[in-house]
């Protein structure tokens, strides 16, 4: 025998001997969920079992880390016991996580990503007693197990747009997103419409790098903003953190959205639009107790309180700029205000 | 593009670039010696990922700088010393096991990232130093005189190991072991010694690389390089070896990123060809090579482990 | 030398004790590796038992899982088939990653602009339209290596780089399905022509065409390259660049259509991912790895682990899928993050090929015959025991 036929022969070997324990091992059950114990407290409540399934990690301190937070700040009112499985990008890899969690029994999977809308309508039907939420998005595919969420994540960006163009003295102002898509083209386009009503003539450098998680770059963006003038900055994505770095030590005021960024750069956040998924949480969770498992489209804005501004109480906002910011707030609230973007 | 071709703006952009360049260029000058000495290692981005998050973490907690870029130079060391085990003394396929030390570096920082971390949490940058007198000159000065102290030590060590291989003895070892390691052996050079100080040294600068980027970014996040490694592997061929030609490599690259983020600000480019713009650098590093037609050929012994009567 | 049949003998009889050791290295290398695994498990407050138990389960313990590895294992495959191509003709495809994006793009176009050609006319026709657009981004490489002496690394992975930014571009522009429902549109396309859907085999799993596609490639490119003469020659100039040109055979074509025949079958691995997928849509999230899963740098692993046989490469990527397809199914079950898995699969890929050379002592102190064995030509061709990256002496 050759070297060769050799090593294959090995090769063969192991698969089959690894077959043979698995198949040895495969009639026992499905393994169990060992995530977050669900705690007996809250008197009686049945513990609900949810899953997130999400496509980046959940100290992303964007996207990810929003809604992860969010089911942990409901994590004892609600008794859950939460699952993740982070970083499923690859959307055949998430569909395989959706179906397992699907299988072992979770009254509600959460697909938080655009992308996963196939599989969720594809899966849906297959599961008729599991409860799917999937996000951002508005459609629930006519399934009565299917709830989607979306961020008007546009109206902060308003408010933020407002304050920017208020404060910068330059008149410049640089904004730096990922790629011109979803969520991030969403509060943007906010931004720029909030500025641009308060200040007609402010000079947006808005650039699109290209990643949603390329630090290096975002941070070389920041500085090119800085040279062009800007003394407002703002972005989105969890490649912000590189943007924010710069502006701590150029002294540039930042706003942030999707999670706080206070704590980022203490001196220079002025405010954050922090999403506060718990509102459609909520929402959700009452209507699958109920017995309701889908059906409806939950969006989450300033009115109910689903995003909020969070204002940096290190940073001295001028009073003025905080009047703007508040009738602007509650523009948007009553409808006065349309912010042009989603309506 | 006039306003492009102001002092203001060509300054920050061309420090943006060398800014940029600089993770590249240290990872690249150190993948060079180890290839130098016929020693492929595919898991450069891996072991920079370690070293960037071990510096991180030094500085989050001893707000030492300094003590953060040894550790990371350390980790690339460690590292180093793993790879050349496993491909001088084991002589395992280096294809394959570069590939593997990669998964590992990125999936292990990213664990202890999310572990150890949680939420990013910002460390301070290294201070700008600016070189008396050179530093002052006008529009020059901000552009090549005034960056911190990891990228002034990037760039000298080209013309420093570009010494060494050309000069030392050393320097001809690596060569010698390279192009052909029978010979070399039956010289009396040790192959093994001399890769595994290859490998090491390559490491230990990716480690460095990896620490200057997280240092230069003031915070770490899963996947930090974002394939910064395999464009340093790749840099190296461009340079056909040679410190020199690997340092015009990456300030091709960096150059070339940092001119697209200005456009892009300036809006010189369009927003709807903002992605088209992005493969620029990867683009015209392949133009530029086409255009040079290198000369040289690589080392004959690379990505082949050496085994005495074998 | 020629080995005489009389040292043949010696060598089969007194081999055995040195092969047992040899049998065992392999296996022992895994689990070396899972034992540091189950030391980060028990780090992280993980039971290492539940951990495994549901990687083998998830891997291959149920008929769904089997179906998963299959699926999983089939852009491994493609890619790993395309690798002991140009491996063989010591070219370095490093560019996996781009060819199967732009293959994935070039059949999602082409299912975008002819939805309502029927099944058997569609599906092949995807199918030549994503292998041309891997064969495209093979190509290049091949043509600017054989031509301008570009070194193909360097030019595969600046080209995997240009090839996420085609798609970007692509999806979030001319290809983007306008009628999503949320705010804002996402980088992806409409629900591709159900025409071309992959069929699938085995009612109840996601099993479909692409696995036996698959396979019957990698048993034709076997063919190809031992059975045919264009074969031989790309494996001549494989081993001998100098060699092959003084036979009179044209090196540079024959480098072109390695990296061509290469980018192609990662193409073919784009194809499969989008139609056979659960979403039928192509879609990114600004990475190549958002939409390969990594497929361009595993079936490359898969490959050498094969020995650059395509037949062998059909085992090692079923194992490696089994291992990535069990590895998720390990992170639902003890809940640690997905990073973990990637460690760990880093440290199986590392602990197995280093075992190599334990293997390799193993005989050599049990037989010093095996090392006179060493010294003469192996009986087979060399599946290079490693990877050369040389492009022989001198210019061409």
């Amino acid at each position: 025998m050759s070297e060769h036929t050799l090593r294959r022969t090995r090769l063969l070997v192991v698969a089959t001997a690894v077959l043979f324990i698995a198949a040895a091992c495969g009639k026992s059950s499905t393994t169990s969920s060992s995530g977050g114990t669900a705690s007996t407290g809250a008197g009686s409540i049945k513990p609900i079992k949810v899953a997130l399934v999400a496509p980046s990690a959940t100290n992303d301190l964007a996207f990810t880390q929003s809604m992860f937070d969010a089911l942990k700040r409901l994590k004892s009112k609600y008794n859950l016991d939460i699952a993740v499985s982070d970083n499923k990008f690859v959307v055949d890899d998430a569909a395989n996580a959706i179906r397992t969690y699907a299988t072992q029994g979770y009254s509600l999977v959460i697909a938080h990503g655009s992308q996963f809308g196939g599989t969720v309508q594809q899966l849906a039907p297959q599961f008729p007693k599991v409860s799917f939420a999937w996000g951002t998005a508005g459609d629930t595919f006519g399934q009565s197990n299917v709830f989607a969420y979306q961020a008007a994540s546009d109206q902060g960006g308003y408010v933020e747009g407002v304050m920017g163009a208020a404060l910068s003295k330059s008149h410049v102002i640089g904004i730096v997103g990922p790629i011109e898509v979803g969520d991030a083209k969403l509060y943007v386009d906010g931004f720029k419409a909030g500025a641009k009503a308060t200040d007609p003539s402010i000079d947006l450098r808005v650039n699109y790098t290209g990643s949603f998680s390329d630090v290096g770059l975002a941070s070389e963006a920041a500085r090119s903003f800085i040279a062009a003038k800007a003394d407002v900055m703002t972005g989105t994505a969890q490649m912000v953190v590189g943007a924010i770095g710069v502006a701590k030590t150029s002294n540039v005021a930042w706003f942030g959205t999707q999670s706080n960024q206070t704590s980022l750069a203490p001196n220079v956040v002025v405010a954050s639009q922090v999403y506060h998924w718990e509102v459609a949480l909520t929402q959700i969770f009452d209507s699958i107790r109920k017995g309701t498992l889908g059906g409806q489209q939950y969006t989450i804005d300033l009115k109910n309180g689903g995003e909020a501004l969070e204002y940096n109480p290190a940073y001295s906002l001028p009073s003025d700029v905080k009047a703007k910011a508040d009738a602007a707030v509650q523009g948007i609230k009553d409808g006065s205000i349309t912010t042009g973007v989603s309506g | 593009m006039s306003r492009f071709l102001t002092i203001t703006i060509l300054t920050a952009t061309v420090a943006s670039g060398i800014r940029l360049a600089t993770p590249f260029l240290l990872a690249s000058l150190g993948e060079t010696m180890g290839q130098r000495s016929g020693v492929l290692n595919l898991g450069v981005d891996g072991i920079m990922l370690l070293g960037a998050f071990g510096a991180y973490y030094t500085a989050l907690h001893t707000h030492d700088l300094w003590l953060a870029v040894l550790v990371g130079i350390l980790i690339g060391v460690v590292m180093g010393l793993i790879t050349a085990v496993i491909s001088v003394t084991l002589k395992a396929e280096q294809g394959i096991s570069g590939i593997g030390v990669y998964l590992f570096g990125l999936g292990m920082s990213d664990l202890l990232f999310q572990k150890l971390v949680g939420t990013p949490v910002p460390i301070s940058s290294l201070p700008t130093l600016k070189i008396p007198l050179v530093g002052t000159i006008p529009g020059l000065g901000k552009m090549f005189f005034q960056a911190n102290l990891l990228v002034y030590v990037a760039f000298l060590l080209v013309p420093v190991l570009a010494f060494v291989l050309n000069r030392t003895t050393y320097g001809t070892n690596i060569k010698a072991v390279g192009e052909n390691p029978a010979a070399a052996d039956s010289l009396g050079v040790n192959v093994a010694r001399i890769r595994y100080s290859t490998v090491i040294l390559g490491s230990g600068l990716a480690g460095l690389g990896g620490a200057a980027l997280a240092i230069q970014l003031g915070i770490f996040q899963s996947n930090l390089t974002q394939g910064a490694g395999f464009i340093a592997v790749a840099l190296v061929y461009f340079g056909a070896w040679r410190p020199l030609g690997v340092m015009g490599g990456s300030l091709l690259y960096g150059m070339v990123a940092a001119t697209v983020l200005t456009w892009k600000t300036l809006g010189i480019i369009p927003q709807s060809a903002s992605d088209l713009a992005a493969m620029a650098p990867a683009v015209l590093t392949v133009v530029a090579l086409v255009v040079v037609a290198s000369r040289f050929r690589q080392p004959a012994a690379l990505a082949k482990p050496y085994q005495r009567g074998g | 030398m020629t080995m005489g049949n009389a040292t043949r003998e010696r060598i089969f009889r007194r081999g055995w004790g040195g092969l047992l050791v040899s049998w065992f290295a392999l296996p022992m290398a895994a689990l070396a590796a899972l034992l540091v695994g189950a030391a980060m498990l028990l780090a992280l407050g993980a039971n290492p038992l539940t951990g495994y138990h549901a990687l083998v389960q998830g891997a291959f313990g149920s008929m769904n899982s089997l179906t998963a590895t299959a699926i999983k294992a089939v852009p491994l495959l493609l890619v790993g088939v395309g690798i002991c191509i140009a491996f063989r003709a010591n070219v370095l495809n490093i560019g996996g990653e781009g060819q199967i994006v732009m293959g994935g793009l070039a059949s999602t176009a082409v299912a975008l602009a002819v939805p309502k050609l029927p099944g058997p006319v569609l599906i092949p026709l995807v199918l030549l339209a994503g292998a041309a657009g891997g064969a495209l981004w093979g190509a290049i490489p091949g043509a600017l290596k054989a031509y301008f002496n570009v070194n193909e690394i360097l030019s595969t992975i600046m080209l995997n780089i240009v090839a996420v930014q085609v798609m970007n571009y692509l999806l979030a522009g001319p290809l983007v399905d306008r009628s999503f429902s949320g705010f804002s549109l996402i980088p992806q396309t409409k629900r591709l022509s159900p025409h071309a859907d992959l069929p699938v085999l085995i009612n109840g799993t996601q099993l479909h065409l692409g696995a036996v596609l698959a396979v019957l490639v990698a048993v034709a490119v076997y063919a190809f390259l031992w059975k045919t003469g264009l074969g031989f020659r790309l494996r001549a100039v494989g081993l001998s660049r100098e060699a092959s040109s003084y036979a009179g055979m044209p090196v540079k074509r024959t480098i072109v259509l390695a990296l061509t025949l290469a980018g192609a079958m990662a193409g073919l691995a784009g194809v499969i991912l989008v139609f056979g997928s659960a979403s039928h849509r192509m879609v990114t999230d600004g990475t190549a790895t958002g939409f390969t899963g990594s497929a361009g740098f595993n079936g490359i692993v898969a490959a050498l682990f094969g020995g650059l046989n395509p037949l062998w490469t059909i085992v090692s990527s079923f194992i490696f899928g089994g291992l990535l397809v069990g590895g998720d199914f390990m992170q639902i079950a003890v809940q640690v993050p997905t990073a973990l898995i990637v460690a760990l699969n880093g440290l199986v890929v590392v602990f197995v090929v280093s075992i190599e050379y334990v293997r390799r002592r193993a005989r050599l102190r049990a037989e010093p015959v095996w090392e006179a064995a060493d010294r003469h030509p192996p009986l087979e061709p060399a599946a290079t025991n490693s990877v050369s990256a040389d492009p022989g002496r001198g210019q061409e």
